[in-house]
């Protein structure tokens, strides 16, 4: 379990307060107004932005002073998530080793990885080969090798199309269940988050607030998300 | 990129290198005062001639521009990236064409004759402008051809739908853009022509068409009178800065950028103005080709044949060149930073031959200066390369950092990882350009050399003047030859280099 003690973070006269005692191995989804700080407070928890006060706990032990690479967590950032000059392979593979030589139960598991994500036989070919689909499952290939009980996602998904989307997210959703993994989705469709996240963070006017589940949240949400969402956006 | 203290020797080097020379050169003219008539009058024909050359090269490239920017022919894109050739064109080189174009004996003036005409002298005043013409014409051309690039599709789309006039069409689309870049051009141009050196000391000289720098030149080779060279050094030292700062003034565009080849849609053009179109690149073509075409002409059948001396120069500036490669790019990547930049173009705003006149005076007490002159050219090539390079890598590891730190933070990179990774297969490509232009560059050039290069000590861009300078125009373009293919095929072959795999 995940707990964010008083966690306070500033930026550029920006600030944000999130006070959220337990997350569990769920699906999260983490909405917002734009320029709210969704993405500032997953880059905060990764470890890519210093905390202002506060401290972070994972099972108990603090992890406040960690680096991003030694946090239990694996992070899909809104773009850049491959190399591009790398073949599928390698960018999975840079999840585990940087060496040149890969040992053969590495390229097993990289295959397997890749196979899982619907991208078997495609190891070889660089990202610029690939449609958008294909390289959002890429990077998605790596976070399993990374094997990170956390999970955070910064609208990864956002420049595909709906039907390649919701195939994400439903791959998304298979493997976390398969993990037990807890994932931090941001995202500013309510459909999405209806769609694979039980409970939702709200993050408004500087606070984060503890989770609630998404549809009675969407079906009676605050002033501050109810603007944002417009009338008519919960309607199904 | 580079480790801290890595960095900061680096820019102690340069530091010492740019400045400690300045210094020398300033205490030897302090006390003096012996400025005559002369030396006046070599400033008034610097700033004479950088003018001249910036005005009409601007003018020039206008209807050049213009054409490329609309015709469609095969070959189009071919000829927009020659445009950038001049730039790693060993300057000696392109004179002899133009001599064998303009010159005395030149088909130009042979011409003339057997019309019953007067002929005309290439060197002088007319001389330089040719050269500086030839040189810059081209870049002025890349620069403005950039500016018609940028007008909006959607402007030019409203015109033909508004059924603009030509005359409307120029007054209200496309000179609001030439205003807007012809200052830059002429800037950049102004600030290359006013430190020339090769130019003004092959087609220059005399009274009437001495530049500073041949001025200094002159004083050192000649009249050993260094505290004279000191002074001039100064003056070109005050004008560099003077002209560095005009140039910061009209910050310019990208002028190594490449991907000029979108094709611009006026909709169909009236068949006189194809012609015309047609007819002005054909002539920029000939004046740009042909004096190129004639040295190799004359030239590669010579080179089997030269002297021995000649190929020792020539080994002598393949190596300078590679050094000088060397240690630009190791200087350049760890001065990828803002100040970095800053300082690097310091190497800019200070004449080679000024930089090389106070390395020597700093080395006369110690060593016989001629002794050590091939190193100081590979130093001043060097740093002379260096605001190139560096301008060329830094957006790339700007671009890198932005784009991947996170992620390789997030994977716990280690720093060799970083580099084996991530910043060598991405900084490659940009590093085989950096090193093909240092190379290319430093292969032709001809400045410190020619202040103290002697025989057993020449570089073949100095042997090349010299036999111009006697006269033996076979050998010279048997020389010639050979300084081209090498120059540009340094550059190819680091270009290739970094383009494999990328």
């Amino acid at each position: 379990m995940l707990e964010m003690q008083n966690l306070l973070l500033h930026q550029d006269g920006f600030k944000l307060l999130a006070c959220v005692p337990y997350l569990g191995p769920k699906i999260y989804a983490v909405m917002g107004p734009s320029g709210a700080g969704k993405s500032t407070l997953l880059l905060a928890l990764a470890g890519f932005m210093p905390l202002e006060s506060g401290a972070l706990y994972w099972q108990g032990q603090e992890i406040t002073a960690c680096r991003p690479a030694e946090r239990p967590m694996a992070m899909l950032f809104q773009d850049n998530n491959l190399f591009p000059h790398l073949t599928a392979e390698r960018n999975v593979a840079l999840a585990v080793t940087q060496r040149k030589a890969v040992s053969l139960q590495t390229r097993k598991n990289i295959q397997t990885a890749l196979a899982r994500v619907g991208l078997g036989g495609l190891g070889s070919s660089k990202p610029g080969q690939l449609s958008g689909g294909q390289q959002s499952r890429v990077a998605l290939a790596r976070v399993l090798l990374q094997d990170k009980p956390i999970l955070l996602l910064d609208e990864p998904f956002n420049a595909l199309g709906p039907a390649l989307k919701n195939d994400m997210l439903d791959l998304l959703q298979s493997l976390a269940q398969e993990r037990q993994a807890l994932v931090l989705m941001v995202t500013h469709n309510p459909q999405d988050a209806l769609r694979i996240a039980q409970e939702t963070l709200v993050v408004s006017d500087g606070t984060v607030s503890p989770p609630m589940p998404t549809a009675q949240l969407l079906a009676e949400p605050p002033s501050a998300l109810a603007a944002y969402l417009g009338n008519n956006a919960t309607r199904r | 990129m580079a480790p801290r203290i890595v960095q900061i020797i680096a820019s102690v080097l340069i530091g010492t290198f740019v400045i400690l020379p300045l210094l020398a050169v300033w205490r030897q003219a302090e006390g003096t005062n012996s400025l005559g008539p002369a030396d006046w009058s070599a400033l008034r024909f610097t700033i004479l001639q950088a003018s001249l050359s910036a005005v009409l090269s601007c003018v020039l490239a206008v209807p050049l521009a213009r054409a490329l920017s609309r015709a469609r022919f095969f070959g189009r894109d071919l000829i927009i990236k020659l445009l950038g050739a001049p730039f790693i064109l060993p300057v000696i080189v392109a004179i002899l064409g133009l001599i064998a174009v303009f010159g005395h004996n030149g088909w130009i003036n042979l011409g003339l004759k057997s019309l019953g005409l007067g002929g005309f002298s290439i060197y002088g005043l007319h001389g330089i402008l040719l050269a500086h013409i030839f040189f810059n014409l081209p870049l002025a051309t890349r620069l403005i051809l950039l500016g018609w690039e940028t007008i909006p599709k959607e402007r030019l789309r409203l015109s033909q739908s508004l059924a603009f006039t030509p005359v409307s069409r120029f007054c209200l689309i496309e000179w609001p853009m030439l205003k807007t870049v012809i200052p830059s051009a002429l800037v950049v141009i102004f600030v290359i022509c006013l430190s020339s050196f090769t130019v003004a000391l092959a087609l220059g000289g005399g009274p009437k068409s001495t530049t500073l720098e041949l001025a200094i030149y002159q004083a050192f080779r000649f009249e050993f009178d260094f505290e004279k060279a000191a002074i001039l050094g100064l003056m070109q030292m005050c004008l560099s800065l003077a002209a560095a700062y005009l140039a910061l003034v009209f910050a310019l565009t990208d002028q190594l950028g490449i991907g000029l080849d979108r094709n611009i849609h006026f909709g169909s053009l009236p068949i006189w103005q194809n012609i015309v179109d047609g007819v002005v690149i054909m002539l920029a073509l000939m004046f740009l080709g042909l004096p190129l075409f004639l040295v190799l002409v004359n030239g590669l059948s010579s080179i089997a044949s030269l002297p021995l001396p000649i190929w020792m120069a020539a080994l002598r500036s393949v190596l300078i060149a590679l050094g000088a490669t060397a240690l630009c790019l190791l200087i350049a990547l760890s001065l990828l930073s803002r100040s970095g930049e800053v300082l690097a173009t310091l190497g800019i705003a200070v004449s080679p031959l000024v930089l090389g006149t106070g390395l020597f005076l700093m080395a006369r007490p110690f060593v016989n200066p001629f002794e050590i002159s091939l190193a100081v050219t590979l130093l001043v090539n060097t740093l002379m390369a260096l605001p190139f390079a560096v301008r060329i890598l830094r957006p790339e590891m700007i671009q890198i950092n932005a784009n991947f730190n996170r992620l390789s933070l997030a994977l716990g990179m280690s720093r060799l990882g970083w580099v084996r990774w991530v910043v060598w297969p991405r900084l490659r490509r940009p590093l085989g350009f950096a090193a093909g232009l240092t190379a290319a560059l430093s292969i032709g050039d001809l400045g410190v050399i020619a202040l103290f290069g002697d025989a057993e000590r020449a570089t073949l861009p100095l042997k090349l003047y010299q036999l111009m300078g006697s006269y033996r125009m076979e050998q010279a373009a048997g020389c010639a030859s050979l300084l081209l293919l090498l120059s540009f095929g340094f550059f190819w072959i680091f270009d290739m280099w970094g383009r494999r795999n990328a």
